[in-house]
């Protein structure tokens, strides 16, 4: 179902072979000869039955976790340990309460991997991205709020603000409105393709939410649990404008289903209707 | 049918309270044990040599003050206090922040340390006058070897409480090491620590008079001590009250830093 590709093109991330091991009381096979590549430019998101691993992918990607097996590549250099390029977004709590809206997404300039040879130009541009970025996210009125002062969906705008604040080339989202309302998720998968297409970047995004994976990707990688690997790899029939509409269409529908049913079928996990007659009857 | 509240009553769960019934339950929860002193004191079933009033030990804190030098005693024991105190917390602090961000420190210092703060304090007073001998700098002692231990373990877990993603994701923007303590871990946990340095200082002066048992010839503990041998119960409550206050004013100063140093702690979304 992949895309036929353009052979000189190198892949913005390239993983072959990679596996993760986690090595306790318990030997657990966290994952295991994940091959994919991501284009540049390009939106994938990641979905699976719990114990998948594809939060595990996702911080490996991001240097947070390392790979006991395989190569893995961003931007044409091997990955080794957490960078600017690979910015990551997480479900809560990264927000630094100290700081307010706009302190939060100005946080990078402070490090000194954005300080390295700077003109007064980049400075003054830099200051201006902020306030550019608090705008997209919609957010103006709260440069000086605190984060405890925000809503959940607020807190994870100013999250996704900060995140492309040093403009990296790749934003790692890992269930970023898992702890959000549906109408609130909504407004914020518009909000991301807007990002999208503005920025230019290129994400990989994890979530259990299918109909947001269809919705946001351009393809969607399912994995399977024990041991985590790849089980199938959707291209999404929807062009690159994405409108809310678009969930109730035939092809989106019939794609979401086929998606549900598969990761049913790869989590090992079934109804024992058996059990259930034994309880009703008791 | 009556339209009638649904407020659950007093003492439901976790229930509701208005600020009224709150200062009210607090007012009462100060002077009864007030009242109780005084009627017990007043009751000639106790002997007033083990039990003064309210009134005697008042004028006895007149006294010490008048002619007594009550100010000096209180000064001198800020002092020690302060002073064992502070020495404690600017050492365990690096190494409490070195004990909550590096695995390999924590392995290395962290069950050392559970270990010696299990050694009763008082239990070193004959090592530390042979060590440090029986001037200030014993007293002192004292009280380091009584608050460090503890405070290490506390700001090392105030540094590991920092959330895990606030720390990834300064690591993802590109942040160092040294810029992770530094932008990250310190600010995070200040809050805490400034909590874990007001919790400290308490058990600090819980060590004064332990402290001053150590050839002292001032200090509140000091007195206490003394009127002990002259059966002066009067000081004797005089003396701990007056360290129970200091220690509450200390305790209100700190909570008052909190508020002013970490504002947005304290907002109301």
């Amino acid at each position: 179902m992949d895309a036929p590709k353009v052979v000189s093109m190198v892949p913005k991330i390239r993983i072959r072979g990679l596996g993760k091991i986690f090595e306790g009381a318990q030997r657990v096979v966290a994952l295991q000869d994940i091959d994919l590549d991501v284009q540049e430019n390009e939106f994938v998101t990641l979905v699976g039955a719990s114990g998948c691993g594809k939060s595990t992918l996702l911080r490996i990607i991001g240097g947070l976790e390392y790979h006991t097996s395989g190569e893995l590549q961003a931007g044409g250099k091997t990955v080794a340990g957490p960078g600017a390029d690979r910015a990551m977004v997480f479900q809560h709590y990264s927000l630094y309460p100290w700081l307010n809206v706009i302190d939060n997404i100005r946080f990078s300039r402070r490090l000194k991997v954005n300080r390295e040879d700077l003109t007064s130009a980049d400075v003054e541009r830099a200051s201006g991205r902020a306030d550019a970025l608090l705008s997209l996210v919609g957010l103006s009125s709260m440069a000086g709020a605190y984060p405890n002062q925000l809503s959940g969906g607020m807190q994870q705008r100013v999250a996704i603000a900060r995140a492309l604040m040093p403009k990296p080339e790749i934003l790692l989202m890992d269930e970023p409105f898992g702890a959000l309302d549906a109408q609130t998720r909504e407004v914020m998968h518009d909000l991301i393709l807007h990002v999208f297409n503005l920025e230019k970047a290129t994400i990989v995004f994890v979530t259990h939410d299918v109909e947001e994976a269809i919705y946001l990707g351009q393809r969607v990688v399912l994995l399977a649990p024990r041991p985590g690997r790849i089980d199938t790899i959707y291209k999404v029939p929807l062009g690159a404008e994405r409108h809310q509409d678009m969930k109730h269409t035939r092809e989106f529908l019939d794609m979401k289903r086929e998606i549900l049913d598969r990761i049913r079928e790869t989590s090992g996990m079934k109804t024992d209707t058996g059990m259930l007659d034994k309880m009703s009857a008791v | 049918m009556a339209s009638t509240s649904a407020r659950p009553g007093l003492w439901s769960i976790r229930g509701p309270m208005t600020q009224r019934r709150y200062w009210l339950f607090a007012a009462v929860g100060l002077l009864l044990p007030m009242v109780l002193w005084w009627a017990v004191a007043n009751s000639g079933w106790v002997e007033k040599v083990f039990m003064p009033a309210p009134g005697s030990v008042w004028e006895r804190t007149v006294l010490w003050f008048d002619e007594d030098h009550l100010m000096a005693d209180m000064a001198i024991s800020i002092y020690r206090v302060t002073a064992g105190w502070l020495l404690s917390a600017v050492i365990a602090m690096p190494i409490g922040l070195l004990i909550g961000t590096f695995r390999p420190v924590q392995a290395l210092l962290e069950p050392l340390t559970d270990f010696i703060r299990y050694m009763p304090a008082v239990a070193f007073i004959p090592l530390v006058m042979l060590w440090v001998g029986i001037d200030e700098g014993s007293k002192i002692a004292i009280i380091f070897i009584g608050t460090f231990f503890q405070m290490i373990l506390m700001v090392a877990e105030d540094v590991r409480r920092v959330p895990a993603a606030q720390i990834e994701a300064a690591q993802t923007l590109g942040a160092t090491r040294g810029e992770i303590i530094r932008l990250v871990l310190l600010p995070s946990a200040k809050p805490a620590l400034l909590d874990t340095m007001r919790v400290t200082m308490g058990w600090a002066w819980t060590y004064l008079v332990v402290a001053e048992l150590v050839a002292a010839n001032s200090g509140l503990g000091y007195a206490i001590l003394k009127a002990q041998r002259f059966l002066q119960t009067d000081k004797i409550f005089a003396g701990i009250i007056l360290i129970g206050l200091i220690g509450l004013v200390i305790d209100q100063l700190f909570r008052l830093v909190h508020r002013k140093a970490f504002p947005w702690m304290h907002l109301k979304s």
